[in-house]
């Protein structure tokens, strides 16, 4: 060999643009806005009631999100695996174009259509049915999660069910189980890598969003992201920010650590 | 009966996706300023989008940015997989590839701040500059992810040969290494663009006064409330989108043939 150096420079830069930034991040949330010195105020806090609350909120509305892609998606993934080639390549086409389209272009098209003389409530007086006020609400930030993510959750099984063993679906029809059964105990805990794969893939995006609650929350709306976002950019306590953002990541990993313990095989199926 | 069920269900699905973007691009050519009423078709909008300043500055920031950024990634993304496919102990492969990993299971908001913070942190002044170094950095790992398995299936024992010939390490990279991995170089540069094209949260943070990308500017305006530009805009990018996509996949068959 004795040509290491080819490394080093890689080295180099995931310590410059990887480890470093991180460390600041890390160093902020435990130092004193004024002295540097070290403290455990910023997460004390970050342990405040009131943005307790808002970290809670953004967890259970990340998780609403997250259940409710899983609800809508895993149906569609099946559907997709089930098609024959050409039309299931359409198909997953179709599913992954809006993806193009810019994030921000597809959050506003929600504002678009759900605000008072929007498109819905125009609908919905055509069906003769009452209006509904949902812009600004949970409901709507909801609305822009799943919009926004439901391909997420959708490919990751999709490509799970694809590399399914089909014969253990017609061993399992030979030795009797009807459909249902054969869902419940082949088809489903077979496609769980795809499921937590999904999972973190919609969680992780909604938990730490600022965009949908600006847009389709309104002004006021809080999430966690949008207290980091605040404190970075409007009040300029970076200290109490990054104790948020450390905070944030270790309940990622938390989550990412507590879901692959579940894929034992490591087969999470990602669609890259 | 199932068939039924089953394409309902994928009809439903497909109008949930696409009824949004469907009205943004009708409502595009709305002559009225409400999103409600349809009061005849205009090109009023269009005309504005492409008479804004603003537009055209954010529009000409995004792609100089992707374009640059990819390139510089694609390059140090490619040289990066080669020297982690060939000169690292496994070890420190393992180092390095978790490193890699780390700004892609990172949220967005995270990286963002971090860099923000490192471009602070060494005086350097927010703009331009620190827009495209950032994209450059994200764009990164992705680019190594997509060469690496291409590494991976190439043959090693051709490089090896290479250098007993007497070929020089740069000469022989170019000249063997090189071709056989260019399938991956190319689509990692292609996602590496695509990727900053999109990228909202991350130029959010490390962009100055004055320098905004479409994506910070649409979400400026759509602080501000709704605008019949935008859905312009928002038509024309997804015409453009829908174009590179269709191209792309019909270059792909025809190579198949």
């Amino acid at each position: 060999m004795g040509r290491r150096f080819l490394a080093y420079p890689y080295h180099l830069w995931t310590a410059l643009f990887t480890v470093i930034p991180l460390a600041l991040i890390v160093y902020f949330a435990f130092t004193d806005r004024y002295t540097a010195a070290f403290t455990l105020d910023n997460l004390r806090q970050a342990a405040q009631p009131v943005y307790l609350g808002v970290l809670w909120h953004s967890v259970w509305l990340a998780g609403v999100s997250t259940f409710l892609c899983l609800l809508a998606g895993y149906p569609m993934a099946m559907i997709l695996a089930k098609s024959g080639v050409r039309y299931r390549r359409m198909l997953a086409m179709l599913i992954v174009v809006p993806m193009w389209m810019n994030f921000l272009l597809r959050t506003y098209a929600w504002m678009t259509l759900l605000e008072k003389n929007g498109a819905v409530n125009a609908l919905l007086a055509f069906l003769g049915l009452p209006p509904i006020h949902i812009l600004y609400t949970d409901y709507a930030v909801l609305l822009g999660m799943v919009y926004n993510f439901l391909p997420f959750m959708i490919l990751p099984i999709y490509s799970v069910l694809m590399k399914m063993d089909k014969s253990l679906l017609e061993a399992a029809e030979d030795l009797g189980a009807d459909a249902w059964t054969s869902f419940r105990r082949v088809t489903f805990p077979l496609s769980l890598p795809g499921v937590y794969a999904g999972t973190i893939m919609v969680f992780m995006p909604a938990v730490t969003t600022f965009v949908i609650s600006r847009l389709l929350g309104g002004g006021q709306y809080m999430l966690a992201g949008n207290v980091i976002e605040q404190q970075f950019l409007a009040i300029g306590n970076w200290n109490f920010g990054s104790a948020l953002s450390v905070l944030m990541m270790v309940l990622i990993l938390l989550s990412m650590v507590g879901l692959s313990r579940y894929d034992k095989d490591g087969s999470g199926g990602y669609f890259l | 009966m199932m068939r039924f069920l089953r394409h309902s269900y994928t009809a439903i699905i497909l109008g949930f996706l696409y009824l949004p973007i469907f009205i943004l691009i009708v409502f595009s050519f709305n002559a009225s300023k409400s999103r409600a009423v349809w009061e005849g078709f205009t090109l009023r909008w269009y005309e504005e989008l492409l008479e804004s300043e603003a537009i055209l500055d954010a529009l000409s920031y995004t792609l100089s940015v992707a374009v640059i950024s990819s390139l510089v990634a694609t390059v140090i993304g490619t040289l990066a997989a080669f020297a982690i496919y060939r000169e690292m102990r496994p070890f420190e492969r393992k180092l390095s590839m978790n490193l890699t990993y780390v700004p892609l299971l990172n949220p967005d908001i995270v990286t963002g701040i971090s860099l923000m913070l490192l471009f602070i942190f060494v005086g350097m002044k927010l703009g331009f500059a620190s827009l495209l170094l950032s994209h450059v950095i994200f764009n990164v790992p992705y680019v190594i992810l997509t060469v690496l398995p291409k590494l991976r299936q190439f043959d090693r024992n051709l490089y090896d040969a290479a250098l007993d010939l007497g070929a020089s390490p740069a000469y022989a990279f170019r000249r063997i290494v090189l071709p056989e991995i260019l399938p991956g170089i190319l689509t990692g540069a292609l996602f590496a663009f695509t990727l900053s094209v999109d990228d909202f949260v991350i130029s959010f943070f490390t962009t100055g006064s004055g320098v905004n990308n479409l994506s910070i500017l649409i979400y400026s305006m759509a602080r501000r409330g709704i605008h019949p530009t935008i859905n312009a805009l928002s038509t024309l990018l997804f015409l453009t989108v829908l174009a590179l996509l269709i191209a792309v996949n019909m270059k792909r068959g025809e190579r198949k043939k």
